[in-house]
């Protein structure tokens, strides 16, 4: 497994090896599922697009749909405007969604095709349908990662759809960032049980968790409708999660409308998801339920539980900024020694952020932003972990170094099921994550200790 | 015969309609041609191998994914570099099921992805010195035999001259460095990649290697790739018939195995469509001859294998090709006479690559299911009509566009595999060379056959005629599970197999078993659906009371049963009528 790999780290210039980071659109294709009855369309060449959907798919076991331009080299050359035009009449007569959201690829990038100019060639040529939204999100995956195109597409969304009345609405505005659909399901749960108001878009459950009920859906229930996006103008306020994938929205918004924001982290673990629990209680002015301190309750219960297990292990993490950073938060509440921290994503703000967090025992972890998981793998050989936590990918070093404990956690999760289901945020996920680490590090024990030390109770 | 064994089916006609009818005029002229009802005797012509029509849900990938995916890819001890932004590179790694058994202390570099992860300022100003300086790091990392570069669509359109890069990188590594020019947009499918990946295996790599295989009756399998294992399998059986075999284009296959592929007598054709070119080209060059094999379908196995060792023409192979088979076909029926009987009758349809929509055809055939439509994503007219239609088919602009390669007789290594005698004995004794009759011979009369089928042809396939199951790909696959019907993905075995020769058909059809027959699709609706009439409550009626003797007597096992409150409730028809 992975057998070329050695503990000799050197900086690369030019290669990217094992990638832990993927490209713009597909991130703005799972943003645009988000949106009730809305089509993702990738404008280019068709095999982007297969990959996005087949990617997606791979992740939500759900059907993913949405179409592509299908360039071929006439309009590499010469533009994509018929390829579009072409597409968006096939979409309208076929497939009947409320609105369109269109991402570029690199390859109408690089042409430079310009969408709102198409658009409204559409529009004046009379051949947008009454009643129907085009957006559009420019998602090179020549800067940034799949969480700038989920960031880009959100941002689409509020330049597009969101309008100032000029009457503020007693609601704040929810942008959940790069979560999947149970993640989106228990911010919400949360919120509303804390009794605040909220719009949040982009919201992807009871879209890519849908039930088998025998009828395919071409647009399942959810997701956020074209008004309630539209309302987020009249928001008093927009809480947004994560810094990446939820920032430039908010900043939109607050240009746009003059909406402010907040921002927090994802709410991943104890320390997060108070902040957020926090922030949604100042935000609707209320209090904090029983039920869910009860809930904080179980969490620290488990959390000393467990501790004995835990505590100083030495972890290597990797995943979406966004999501690695609260992370780092938990394991570092949970006595854990986070040694080896990357993220595929560029930002210098993320070795920051982890820097302070690993504080002044942590200054010789490695911490790296726009890393890949050849120079992570190289680290773990030369310093050695007790668990690795990441998406599937990760799989082949935990394999390679002897099967090293091994947590999934991030996008993308292409060979379990949990996910699916099963939030890691708040403080329910919290507690799904701790089982997750102990069970992985209790069934090494039980499977490689010498027998005298195989207990019946941990 | 079972009840399932009839089933009604609509018209085809009037299903064909139904799927043309939301599209607009110029997306309905275009699609019309590309779905036809079959006539096995004179197979209709059906368009193929044309441009996808955009905002048209398809299954269809890019050229890239043709050439790095499909047909070098799973070539395991070189490193593969895609030249671009990251996600190209990122998609093709791991996902295509390309088994590889590297001999021990070699290594799967297919565990690896490598890209230049290409930045703005490199698409603004060129990408040619990254991918140098990447080729360099590769080198200095895992020092391979070979280094395989893959451009991807802004490559082509900012100009960077990978072949160039490729030649000096040869020259600075000593190592052989070669490029492919597959952009996305190069074609209308993967199928061009196919071709253009045929091409430069064949410039690069082929016939760099002259050490024939031990063994007398040498063979290539061409178009296998080894997926779930599939490959494995193929290579055993051969191995018990005493067939040897060269190379496997391209499942479970090392550099050097291709660049001596072409000492092997004779190159058997799983997958025509991906690989016919590199057939015909080795065919022009060395004197190998091509035949068209299946080894889906214990039938089809069983003809493949007859039919290499009729090409060999040599008693012993033949006695010992049958005695395999009828040891693997006596092996065999326990699980066809068990799992046929629940089968029988049923209905599929495929549509799916460019050779298995047709070969998986066989193993329905072999469970007595009945194929009502299928289609291929990416082939062309010969795979669906047969190569005789080949003259007759016009090269559209997007075909030009691939290279086509002049090729020649080696001068040295050229050698007729058969005497002129030899192949007149075998032609006249029913053998083909150099063909392949395609999907529709084998097809029903008025099944439906569709090229690159959309999604919403394939929801109106499945409301009207319900089979009960579609083979497809991932994209589709839970779009057709949630019309309650199973899917079967023909491209990654949904993460079983092998399917190929006659271990891969048993566990084909126990798959096949399992999928129509598993219960879960019965469980859709709950029982409050099915029967939404409110039942009668339960009525209190006194009993009588229980007495030390009937309490004894229920202990000791001889009293009438105990009743749960459930199991009372249960019992309680349900009448519609209210009792209160
Ligand atoms: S070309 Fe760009 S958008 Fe398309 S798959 Fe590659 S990186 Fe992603
Ligand atoms: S950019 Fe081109 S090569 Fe890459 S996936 Fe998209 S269509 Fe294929």
């Amino acid at each position: 497994m992975l057998n070329s790999t050695t503990s000799h780290h050197t900086e690369r210039q030019a290669l990217r090896v094992n990638p832990a980071k993927t490209c713009q659109p597909i991130g703005a294709m799972y943003a645009a599922l988000g949106i009730h009855n809305c089509l993702p369309h990738s404008h280019g060449s068709q095999g982007c697009c297969a990959y996005h959907r087949s990617h997606l798919t791979r992740h939500f076991k759900e059907p993913v749909m949405a179409t592509t331009s299908s360039f071929t080299e006439g309009a590499s050359v010469f533009g994509g405007l018929a390829n579009m035009t072409q597409a968006l009449t096939n979409i309208f007569s076929i497939y009947q969604p409320d609105v369109v959201a269109v991402h570029t690829t690199c390859l109408s990038e690089v042409i430079g095709d310009d969408l709102p100019m198409m658009f409204k060639k559409f529009r004046e040529d009379g051949k947008l349908p009454p009643g129907k939204h085009l957006i559009h999100a420019n998602t090179p995956s020549f800067q940034g990662s799949h969480i700038t195109g989920f960031a880009n597409m959100t941002t689409a969304m509020v330049r597009y759809l969101c309008e100032k009345s000029g009457e503020v609405c007693d609601r704040f505005n929810l942008l959940p960032g790069y979560l999947d659909p149970a993640d989106m399901r228990e911010v919400k749960r949360l919120a509303a049980g804390i009794g605040a108001r909220f719009v949040m878009f982009p919201d992807t459950s009871d879209v890519l968790d849908g039930p088998q009920t025998g009828r395919f859906q071409m647009y399942p229930q959810g997701g956020a409708t074209v008004e309630e996006i539209r309302s987020a103008g009249d928001g008093f306020a927009t809480l947004a999660l994560g810094f990446w994938a939820s920032e430039p929205a908010a900043k939109e918004l607050e240009h746009k409308c003059e909406v402010p924001y907040e921002l927090v982290e994802l709410p991943i673990g104890l320390g997060a998801t108070d902040a957020f629990v926090d922030a949604v209680r100042r935000l609707a002015a209320t209090e904090v339920p029983g039920e869910i301190e009860r809930e904080r309750g179980q969490l620290i219960d488990l959390m000393s539980d467990m501790s004995q297990y835990l505590h100083e292990k030495r972890v290597a993490v990797f995943g979406d900024p966004d999501h690695v950073i609260p992370l780092v938060r938990f394991l570092v509440e949970l006595g854990m020694r986070p040694v080896h921290v990357v993220t595929g994503t560029p930002g210098k703000a993320f070795e920051t952020n982890v820097r302070q967090l690993l504080g002044p025992a942590g200054a010789a972890a490695k911490v790296r932003a726009g890393e890949d998981l050849l120079s992570l793998h190289q680290w773990i050989k030369a310093e050695p972990v007790d668990l690795l936590i990441g998406n599937t990918y990760g799989k082949y070093i935990a394999r390679a170094e002897d099967n090293l404990p091994f947590v999934r956690f991030g996008f993308p999760i292409l060979d379990r099921v949990a996910h699916r289901l099963f939030p890691t945020v708040g403080y329910r996920g919290a507690m799904r994550l701790v089982a997750g680490i102990t069970d992985a590090l209790l069934d090494k024990k039980d499977r490689e200790c010498p027998e005298e030390f195989f207990e019946l109770v941990q | 015969m079972t009840s399932e064994s009839y089933r009604f089916t609509p018209d085809p006609d009037r299903v064909r309609e139904e799927m043309l009818k939301p599209y607009p005029a110029k997306t309905r002229k275009k699609r019309e041609k590309q779905i036809v009802l079959n006539d096995p005797d004179s197979p209709p012509a059906i368009g193929a191998n044309a441009r996808t029509i955009p905002g048209i849900i398809t299954q269809r990938g890019c050229t890239y994914a043709g050439c790095r995916g499909v047909v070098i890819g799973p070539i395991y001890d070189i490193v593969h570099i895609t030249h671009g932004p990251v996600g190209c590179g990122y998609y093709s790694w791991l996902t295509r099921r390309n088994l590889a058994r590297p001999a021990p202390g070699q290594t799967n570099f297919m565990q690896y992805c490598m890209s230049t992860d290409m930045q703005e300022d490199e698409i603004i100003f060129g990408g040619e010195k990254k991918l140098a300086a990447a080729v360099r790091e590769a080198y200095a990392l895992f020092q391979p035999k070979a280094i395989s570069i893959y451009a991807t669509c802004p490559i082509g359109l900012i100009g960077d001259d990978i072949h160039a890069v490729a030649r000096q990188a040869s020259e600075e590594l000593g190592i052989n460095v070669f490029a492919f020019s597959c952009e996305g947009y190069k074609g209308v499918s993967q199928s061009a990649g196919h071709h253009i990946a045929n091409n430069g295996v064949f410039k690069h790599i082929v016939g760099r290697d002259d050490t024939p295989a031990d063994g007398r009756f040498r063979v290539n399998i061409l178009g296998e790739y080894n997926i779930g294992g599939d490959a494995f399998e193929i290579e055993e059986l051969f191995a018990r018939c005493g067939i040897t075999l060269t190379a496997t284009l391209s499942g479970n296959v090392s550099y050097d195995q291709i660049a001596r592929c072409h000492t092997a007598d004779l190159n058997a054709v799983m997958c025509h469509r991906s690989i016919n070119y590199m057939a015909e080209m080795m065919e022009t060059k060395y004197g190998i001859p091509w035949i068209k094999v299946n080894f889906i379908g214990a039938g089809s196995t069983a003809k493949s294998l007859r039919k290499i060792a009729q090409y060999f023409g040599d008693k012993a192979l033949s006695d010992r090709v049958e005695m395999v088979i009828a040891q693997e076909m006596q092996k065999l029926k326990a699980t066809v006479d068990e799992v046929k009987p629940r089968c029988e009758g049923r209905l599929a349809a495929l549509f799916v690559g460019g050779s298995r929509a047709h070969h998986y055809q066989d193993l329905f055939q072999e469970l007595g299911m009945r194929v009502v439509g299928a289609g291929y994503e990416f082939a062309h007219r010969d795979d669906y009509e047969g190569r005789a239609v080949l003259p007759t088919i016009k090269v559209d602009a997007d075909s030009r566009n691939i290279e086509e390669l002049e090729v020649e007789p080696d001068p040295v290594r050229f050698k007729a595999r058969r005497s002129p005698e030899q192949l007149e004995a075998l032609k006249a004794g029913g053998f083909t060379f150099s063909d392949y009759e395609g999907m529709m011979r084998q097809m029903d009369k008025q099944a439906l056959v569709i090229d690159d089928i959309s999604h919403h042809e394939m929801d109106k396939l499945i409301e009207l005629y319900r089979p009960d199951v579609v083979c497809c790909g991932i994209k589709e696959k839970y779009v057709v599970e949630k019309m309650g019907v199973p899917c079967k993905q023909l491209h990654s075995y949904d993460y079983g197999g092998p399917y190929a020769v006659f271990t891969g058909a048993a566990n084909f059809y126990r798959e096949i078993d399992r999928m129509v027959n598993t219960r879960v699709w019965k469980m859709i609706l709950p029982p409050w659906q099915k029967h939404p009439e409110l039942g009668a409550r339960p009525v209190f009626s006194p009993k009588p009371r229980k007495t030390r003797e009937t309490a004894a007597a229920a202990a000791d096992g001889k009293g009438r049963p105990a009743r749960s409150r459930s199991a009372r409730l249960e019992a309680i028809e349900p009448t519609g009528e209210p009792t209160c």
